[in-house]
């Protein structure tokens, strides 16, 4: 009887070793680093201070958002954010009339320059916001996209 | 090799690598009502997105639903020559991921 609970315990020793190996164990690390609080707040100065630690930010022409003037639909609008200042550690793109402003945030490390390009939806006519952390200072600069048929299919 | 998901272009022009990519995805927010059943599509999308050159972090992109479906991302970088590596992963809120490599052209 012995040996069989020895036997069964070192069965399910050696499962849960698997199971971390396979990696089952630990990825739940690495989901639980997506910024819920910043992309759930409802308003623009609260996803800032979630993703920044503070709102403040001063309007810059360094940085420059390629955007539609008018967007056909809502649902795909493409925005290209470049930045020409130095250091440049994150830039965040939010749409200012969305219900939950913060579409995404990109991370720059290694030889990353200073522009992201992708696409993002927009419920209704509004600027997009880029916000650009560079040198330890938030900068801002933002662009009005007409929107003629909403895009969060409401 | 081919990834399910992601189709990944790295072109170098100079001492610039442009990377563009496109992923087949949902992006679902939670928000639109199924018209044949009137119940809720529950929230689907990308919530990470991480670009390596050589294996190491270049970028990593935190989305949220109010990303386009079928998400498109372009980005540069310097230092990288042509025939080093480029990979994208992505998770989704489901726990769902995908990669893809390629070589830079």
């Amino acid at each position: 009887m012995q040996r069989r609970t020895f036997l069964k315990g070192s069965l399910a020793g050696t499962a849960v070793a698997v199971a971390v190996g396979a990696g089952l164990l630990t990825p739940r690390a690495v989901l639980a680093a997506w910024p819920k609080s910043a992309f759930e707040a409802k308003k623009i100065d609260d996803a800032l201070a979630e993703l920044f630690g503070a709102a403040d930010n001063t309007p810059s022409d360094k940085i420059t958002i390629k955007a539609p003037d008018i967007a056909e639909n809502g649902a795909v609008v493409p925005v290209s954010v470049n930045a020409s200042l130095d250091g440049v550690d994150s830039i965040a793109i939010l749409a200012a009339k969305n219900a939950q402003p913060l579409a995404s945030s990109f991370a720059l490390a290694g030889g990353a320059l200073p522009q992201v390009s992708t696409r993002i939806k927009m419920g209704k006519t509004s600027d997009v916001i880029a916000v650009v952390k560079a040198g330890g200072k938030v900068y801002s600069a933002r662009k009005n996209v007409k929107v003629t048929i909403g895009g969060c299919g409401g | 090799m081919a990834s399910k998901t992601i189709k990944l272009r790295a072109r170098a022009k100079g001492d610039t690598v442009t990377v563009k990519c496109l992923i087949k995805h949902p992006m679902e927010t939670g928000l639109r009502k199924d018209k044949k059943t009137g119940k809720v599509i529950p929230a689907h999308f990308i919530q990470e997105v991480v670009a390596r050159h050589n294996g190491n972090a270049v970028l990593t992109a935190n989305w949220g639903p109010a990303v386009s479906k079928n998400p498109y991302l372009s980005f540069a970088f310097t230092g990288g020559k042509p025939g080093d590596t480029v990979s994208i992963s992505w998770v989704d809120n489901t726990g769902d991921k995908d990669s893809a490599e390629a070589k830079i052209k």
